[in-house]
Protein backbone atom coordinates (compact mmCIF):
# COMPACT_ATOMS: atom_id res chain seq x y z
CA UNK A 1 0.00 0.00 0.00
CA UNK A 2 1.46 3.44 -1.59
CA UNK A 3 0.69 7.08 0.06
CA UNK A 4 0.58 9.52 -2.41
CA UNK A 5 0.59 13.51 -1.48
CA UNK A 6 -1.40 15.97 -3.62
CA UNK A 7 -0.24 19.46 -2.12
CA UNK A 8 -2.55 22.06 -3.73
CA UNK A 9 -1.63 25.66 -4.00
CA UNK A 10 -3.10 28.77 -5.53
CA UNK A 11 -1.52 30.39 -8.37
CA UNK A 12 0.99 32.87 -7.49
CA UNK A 13 -0.87 35.24 -9.16
CA UNK A 14 -4.12 34.73 -7.03
CA UNK A 15 -4.60 37.28 -4.22
CA UNK A 16 -4.05 34.69 -1.04
CA UNK A 17 -5.90 36.87 1.86
CA UNK A 18 -5.51 33.71 4.27
CA UNK A 19 -1.71 33.09 3.63
CA UNK A 20 -1.42 37.70 4.41
CA UNK A 21 -3.29 37.31 7.59
CA UNK A 22 -0.92 34.32 8.88
CA UNK A 23 1.76 36.52 7.88
CA UNK A 24 0.79 39.87 9.32
CA UNK A 25 0.59 38.01 12.69
CA UNK A 26 3.86 36.65 12.97
CA UNK A 27 5.48 39.78 13.81
CA UNK A 28 3.41 40.26 16.85
CA UNK A 29 4.30 36.82 17.98
CA UNK A 30 7.92 37.87 17.47
CA UNK A 31 8.90 36.04 14.29
CA UNK A 32 11.44 38.35 12.62
CA UNK A 33 12.77 37.87 8.94
CA UNK A 34 9.27 36.20 7.07
CA UNK A 35 8.58 38.43 3.96
CA UNK A 36 4.95 36.09 2.63
CA UNK A 37 3.08 33.05 3.92
CA UNK A 38 1.09 31.18 1.33
CA UNK A 39 -1.73 28.83 2.35
CA UNK A 40 -2.31 25.92 0.72
CA UNK A 41 -4.02 22.33 0.92
CA UNK A 42 -2.49 18.89 0.89
CA UNK A 43 -4.49 15.62 0.56
CA UNK A 44 -2.88 12.13 1.41
CA UNK A 45 -4.03 9.32 -0.98
CA UNK A 46 -3.84 5.93 -0.38
CA UNK A 47 -3.45 3.13 -2.99
CA UNK A 48 -4.54 -0.07 -2.63
CA UNK A 49 -1.72 -0.97 -4.78
CA UNK A 50 2.00 0.36 -5.29
CA UNK A 51 2.33 3.89 -6.41
CA UNK A 52 3.61 2.96 -10.21
CA UNK A 53 3.06 5.01 -12.92
CA UNK A 54 -0.83 4.39 -14.06
CA UNK A 55 -1.78 4.39 -10.21
CA UNK A 56 0.22 7.93 -10.30
CA UNK A 57 -1.09 9.27 -13.89
CA UNK A 58 -4.87 8.27 -11.87
CA UNK A 59 -4.27 10.75 -8.82
CA UNK A 60 -3.11 13.35 -11.13
CA UNK A 61 -6.44 12.95 -12.70
CA UNK A 62 -8.38 12.91 -9.52
CA UNK A 63 -5.95 16.28 -8.59
CA UNK A 64 -7.27 17.88 -11.78
CA UNK A 65 -10.73 16.93 -11.75
CA UNK A 66 -11.47 17.61 -7.71
CA UNK A 67 -8.89 17.93 -5.61
CA UNK A 68 -7.44 21.67 -7.58
CA UNK A 69 -9.60 23.78 -9.29
CA UNK A 70 -6.65 24.57 -12.71
CA UNK A 71 -8.29 27.96 -13.17
CA UNK A 72 -6.79 29.32 -9.96
CA UNK A 73 -4.76 26.45 -8.52
CA UNK A 74 -1.50 24.35 -9.23
CA UNK A 75 -1.12 20.97 -7.51
CA UNK A 76 1.96 18.29 -7.38
CA UNK A 77 2.09 15.12 -6.99
CA UNK A 78 4.68 13.04 -5.06
CA UNK A 79 5.04 9.68 -2.97
CA UNK A 80 5.41 9.42 0.42
CA UNK B 1 -51.06 28.19 -22.22
CA UNK B 2 -49.30 27.08 -19.58
CA UNK B 3 -46.92 28.61 -17.52
CA UNK B 4 -43.09 28.20 -18.24
CA UNK B 5 -41.61 25.52 -15.80
CA UNK B 6 -38.54 26.72 -13.43
CA UNK B 7 -36.58 24.08 -12.00
CA UNK B 8 -34.88 25.05 -8.90
CA UNK B 9 -32.32 22.00 -7.29
CA UNK B 10 -31.64 21.58 -4.59
CA UNK B 11 -28.18 19.66 -2.83
CA UNK B 12 -27.27 18.90 0.69
CA UNK B 13 -26.86 22.37 1.83
CA UNK B 14 -29.13 24.69 -0.16
CA UNK B 15 -30.54 27.47 1.89
CA UNK B 16 -32.18 29.53 -0.77
CA UNK B 17 -34.46 27.38 -3.19
CA UNK B 18 -37.49 27.91 -1.01
CA UNK B 19 -36.99 32.13 -1.92
CA UNK B 20 -35.68 31.31 -4.85
CA UNK B 21 -39.02 29.12 -5.83
CA UNK B 22 -40.93 32.08 -4.06
CA UNK B 23 -39.23 34.16 -6.57
CA UNK B 24 -40.69 31.88 -9.58
CA UNK B 25 -43.56 31.93 -8.50
CA UNK B 26 -44.52 35.91 -8.15
CA UNK B 27 -42.96 36.23 -11.76
CA UNK B 28 -45.43 34.43 -12.56
CA UNK B 29 -43.85 31.12 -13.69
CA UNK B 30 -44.22 27.21 -11.78
CA UNK B 31 -41.47 26.59 -9.66
CA UNK B 32 -40.79 22.67 -10.26
CA UNK B 33 -38.40 21.02 -7.24
CA UNK B 34 -35.47 19.56 -8.41
CA UNK B 35 -33.50 16.92 -6.58
CA UNK B 36 -29.15 17.22 -6.93
CA UNK B 37 -29.47 13.47 -6.82
CA UNK B 38 -32.17 12.34 -9.94
CA UNK B 39 -31.06 12.28 -13.17
CA UNK B 40 -33.84 13.80 -14.71
CA UNK B 41 -34.48 18.17 -14.91
CA UNK B 42 -38.39 16.80 -15.93
CA UNK B 43 -38.81 18.78 -18.60
CA UNK B 44 -38.44 22.25 -16.95
CA UNK B 45 -37.86 25.72 -19.62
CA UNK B 46 -34.92 26.88 -17.08
CA UNK B 47 -33.14 25.85 -13.82
CA UNK B 48 -32.48 28.13 -10.99
CA UNK B 49 -29.25 27.00 -9.03
CA UNK B 50 -29.96 28.93 -5.38
CA UNK B 51 -27.45 29.87 -2.75
CA UNK B 52 -26.05 27.98 0.45
CA UNK B 53 -23.80 25.80 1.28
CA UNK B 54 -23.73 22.76 -0.78
CA UNK B 55 -22.36 19.85 0.22
CA UNK B 56 -20.99 21.74 3.14
CA UNK B 57 -18.89 23.62 0.69
CA UNK B 58 -16.29 21.16 1.67
CA UNK B 59 -13.02 21.09 -0.49
CA UNK B 60 -13.84 24.67 -2.22
CA UNK B 61 -17.36 25.88 -2.77
CA UNK B 62 -19.43 23.77 -5.49
CA UNK B 63 -16.31 21.78 -5.95
CA UNK B 64 -18.55 18.54 -5.15
CA UNK B 65 -22.23 19.72 -6.18
CA UNK B 66 -20.73 20.09 -9.46
CA UNK B 67 -20.48 15.76 -9.81
CA UNK B 68 -23.88 15.57 -8.65
CA UNK B 69 -26.12 13.28 -11.05
CA UNK B 70 -28.53 16.08 -11.77
CA UNK B 71 -25.64 18.52 -12.74
CA UNK B 72 -24.51 16.27 -15.27
CA UNK B 73 -27.56 16.53 -17.13
CA UNK B 74 -27.79 20.96 -16.56
CA UNK B 75 -24.55 20.62 -18.14
CA UNK B 76 -25.15 19.01 -21.20
CA UNK B 77 -28.73 20.88 -21.20
CA UNK B 78 -27.24 24.41 -20.61
CA UNK B 79 -24.96 23.52 -23.12
CA UNK B 80 -27.85 22.83 -25.61
CA UNK B 81 -29.64 26.61 -24.74
CA UNK B 82 -31.62 25.88 -21.32
CA UNK B 83 -31.67 28.90 -19.48
CA UNK B 84 -29.68 28.55 -16.40
CA UNK B 85 -28.78 31.22 -13.42
CA UNK B 86 -26.55 30.64 -10.46
CA UNK B 87 -27.11 32.69 -7.38
CA UNK B 88 -24.34 33.15 -4.55
CA UNK B 89 -23.25 28.73 -4.25
CA UNK B 90 -25.01 28.45 -7.71
CA UNK B 91 -22.97 30.63 -9.14
CA UNK B 92 -20.16 28.89 -7.32
CA UNK B 93 -21.52 25.90 -8.97
CA UNK B 94 -21.47 26.94 -12.43
CA UNK B 95 -17.67 28.32 -11.89
CA UNK B 96 -16.74 24.39 -10.80
CA UNK B 97 -18.93 23.19 -13.51
CA UNK B 98 -16.64 25.27 -16.17
CA UNK B 99 -20.29 26.30 -17.76
CA UNK B 100 -18.90 30.19 -16.66
CA UNK B 101 -14.85 30.95 -16.60
CA UNK B 102 -13.37 32.21 -13.24
CA UNK B 103 -13.63 30.97 -9.81
CA UNK B 104 -14.94 32.29 -6.67
CA UNK B 105 -12.59 32.15 -3.83
CA UNK B 106 -12.34 33.23 -0.25
CA UNK B 107 -13.64 37.31 0.14
CA UNK B 108 -10.43 39.65 0.21
CA UNK B 109 -11.70 40.67 3.51
CA UNK B 110 -11.28 37.22 5.36
CA UNK B 111 -15.35 38.38 6.89
CA UNK B 112 -18.95 37.01 5.89
CA UNK B 113 -20.60 39.65 4.56
CA UNK B 114 -24.10 40.05 4.89
CA UNK B 115 -25.55 43.47 3.78
CA UNK B 116 -27.57 45.13 0.70
CA UNK B 117 -25.85 46.06 -2.33
CA UNK B 118 -26.38 48.77 -4.80
CA UNK B 119 -25.56 46.95 -8.01
CA UNK B 120 -25.39 48.02 -11.86
CA UNK B 121 -27.02 45.22 -14.41
CA UNK B 122 -24.25 45.94 -17.23
CA UNK B 123 -25.89 43.56 -19.78
CA UNK B 124 -29.45 43.52 -20.38
CA UNK B 125 -29.02 41.64 -22.89
CA UNK B 126 -29.09 37.65 -21.30
CA UNK B 127 -32.22 35.56 -20.44
CA UNK B 128 -32.46 36.66 -17.40
CA UNK B 129 -31.33 40.25 -17.44
CA UNK B 130 -33.70 41.44 -20.33
CA UNK B 131 -36.58 43.05 -18.02
CA UNK B 132 -33.54 45.84 -16.84
CA UNK B 133 -32.10 48.27 -19.17
CA UNK B 134 -28.31 47.87 -19.56
CA UNK B 135 -26.92 50.63 -16.64
CA UNK B 136 -29.83 50.67 -14.21
CA UNK B 137 -28.78 50.31 -10.48
CA UNK B 138 -30.51 48.09 -8.24
CA UNK B 139 -29.95 47.24 -4.62
CA UNK B 140 -30.48 43.27 -3.45
CA UNK B 141 -28.85 41.96 -0.50
CA UNK B 142 -25.48 40.31 -1.08
CA UNK B 143 -24.75 37.24 2.21
CA UNK B 144 -21.20 35.09 1.18
CA UNK B 145 -17.88 34.11 2.14
CA UNK B 146 -16.46 33.21 -0.95
CA UNK B 147 -17.63 35.74 -3.45
CA UNK B 148 -13.99 37.14 -4.51
CA UNK B 149 -14.62 36.58 -8.44
CA UNK B 150 -11.39 36.29 -10.05
CA UNK B 151 -10.22 35.28 -13.84
CA UNK B 152 -6.96 35.23 -15.45
CA UNK B 153 -6.02 38.43 -17.57
CA UNK B 154 -6.87 37.00 -20.75
CA UNK B 155 -10.68 35.71 -19.64
CA UNK B 156 -10.97 39.52 -17.71
CA UNK B 157 -10.41 41.11 -20.90
CA UNK B 158 -12.39 38.59 -23.07
CA UNK B 159 -15.54 38.97 -20.29
CA UNK B 160 -15.36 43.28 -20.60
CA UNK B 161 -14.49 42.96 -24.49
CA UNK B 162 -17.71 41.11 -25.15
CA UNK B 163 -19.95 42.98 -22.40
CA UNK B 164 -20.57 39.73 -20.29
CA UNK B 165 -20.11 41.48 -17.03
CA UNK B 166 -23.78 40.81 -16.47
CA UNK B 167 -23.52 42.63 -13.15
CA UNK B 168 -20.78 45.27 -10.95
CA UNK B 169 -20.95 46.28 -7.38
CA UNK B 170 -21.40 50.19 -6.29
CA UNK B 171 -20.14 51.92 -3.55
CA UNK B 172 -17.92 49.19 -2.23
CA UNK B 173 -16.48 46.48 -3.47
CA UNK B 174 -18.24 43.46 -0.72
CA UNK B 175 -15.69 40.99 -1.38
CA UNK B 176 -12.81 42.06 -3.69
CA UNK B 177 -14.01 40.81 -6.80
CA UNK B 178 -12.30 41.72 -10.28
CA UNK B 179 -13.03 44.60 -11.69
CA UNK B 180 -16.09 44.73 -9.37
CA UNK B 181 -17.76 41.57 -10.59
CA UNK B 182 -20.80 40.60 -9.74
CA UNK B 183 -21.96 38.31 -12.32
CA UNK B 184 -20.89 36.92 -15.46
CA UNK B 185 -22.65 35.23 -18.18
CA UNK B 186 -21.50 32.74 -21.00
CA UNK B 187 -21.42 33.21 -24.61
CA UNK B 188 -24.51 32.51 -25.11
CA UNK B 189 -25.88 34.67 -22.37
CA UNK B 190 -28.31 31.58 -21.25
CA UNK B 191 -26.16 30.80 -18.49
CA UNK B 192 -25.76 33.94 -15.76
CA UNK B 193 -24.20 33.80 -12.79
CA UNK B 194 -24.63 36.15 -9.91
CA UNK B 195 -23.18 36.87 -6.17
CA UNK B 196 -26.02 38.73 -4.77
CA UNK B 197 -29.38 37.26 -4.02
CA UNK B 198 -32.21 38.47 -6.65
CA UNK B 199 -34.36 35.95 -4.99
CA UNK B 200 -34.41 37.83 -1.41
CA UNK B 201 -35.65 41.03 -3.39
CA UNK B 202 -38.72 40.39 -4.33
CA UNK B 203 -41.15 41.91 -1.58
CA UNK B 204 -41.15 44.88 -0.08
CA UNK B 205 -41.90 43.10 3.50
CA UNK B 206 -39.14 40.92 3.50
CA UNK B 207 -36.48 42.18 0.77
CA UNK B 208 -34.75 46.21 0.86
CA UNK B 209 -36.55 46.45 -2.70
CA UNK B 210 -37.67 44.13 -5.10
CA UNK B 211 -35.12 45.46 -7.68
CA UNK B 212 -34.86 41.52 -8.02
CA UNK B 213 -37.79 40.32 -9.43
CA UNK B 214 -36.60 41.65 -13.11
CA UNK B 215 -34.51 38.22 -13.10
CA UNK B 216 -37.64 36.02 -13.01
CA UNK B 217 -40.00 37.92 -14.76
CA UNK B 218 -37.08 37.76 -17.28
CA UNK B 219 -37.06 34.51 -17.90
CA UNK B 220 -40.69 34.33 -17.37
CA UNK B 221 -41.23 36.94 -20.48
CA UNK B 222 -38.67 34.73 -22.97
CA UNK B 223 -40.25 31.65 -22.27
CA UNK B 224 -44.08 33.07 -22.77
CA UNK B 225 -42.02 34.44 -26.06
CA UNK B 226 -40.52 31.47 -26.99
Amino acid sequence: MARVVVDVMLKPEILDPQGQAIARKLPQLGFAGVSAVRQGKRFEVELDGPADEAALDQVRTIAETLLANPVVESYEVRVL
Amino acid sequence: MDAARVGVITFPGSLDDRDAARAVRLAGAEPVALWHADDDLRGVDAVVLPGGFSYGDYLRAGAIARFAPLMEKLVDAARGGLPVLGICNGFQVLCEAHLLPGALLPNAGLHFVCRDQRLRVDDADTAWTRDYTAGQEIVVPIKNRDGRYVADPDTLAELEGEGRVVARYLDLNPNGSLNDIAGVRNEAGNVVGLMPHPEHAVESLTGPSTDGLGFFTSIVKRLVEA
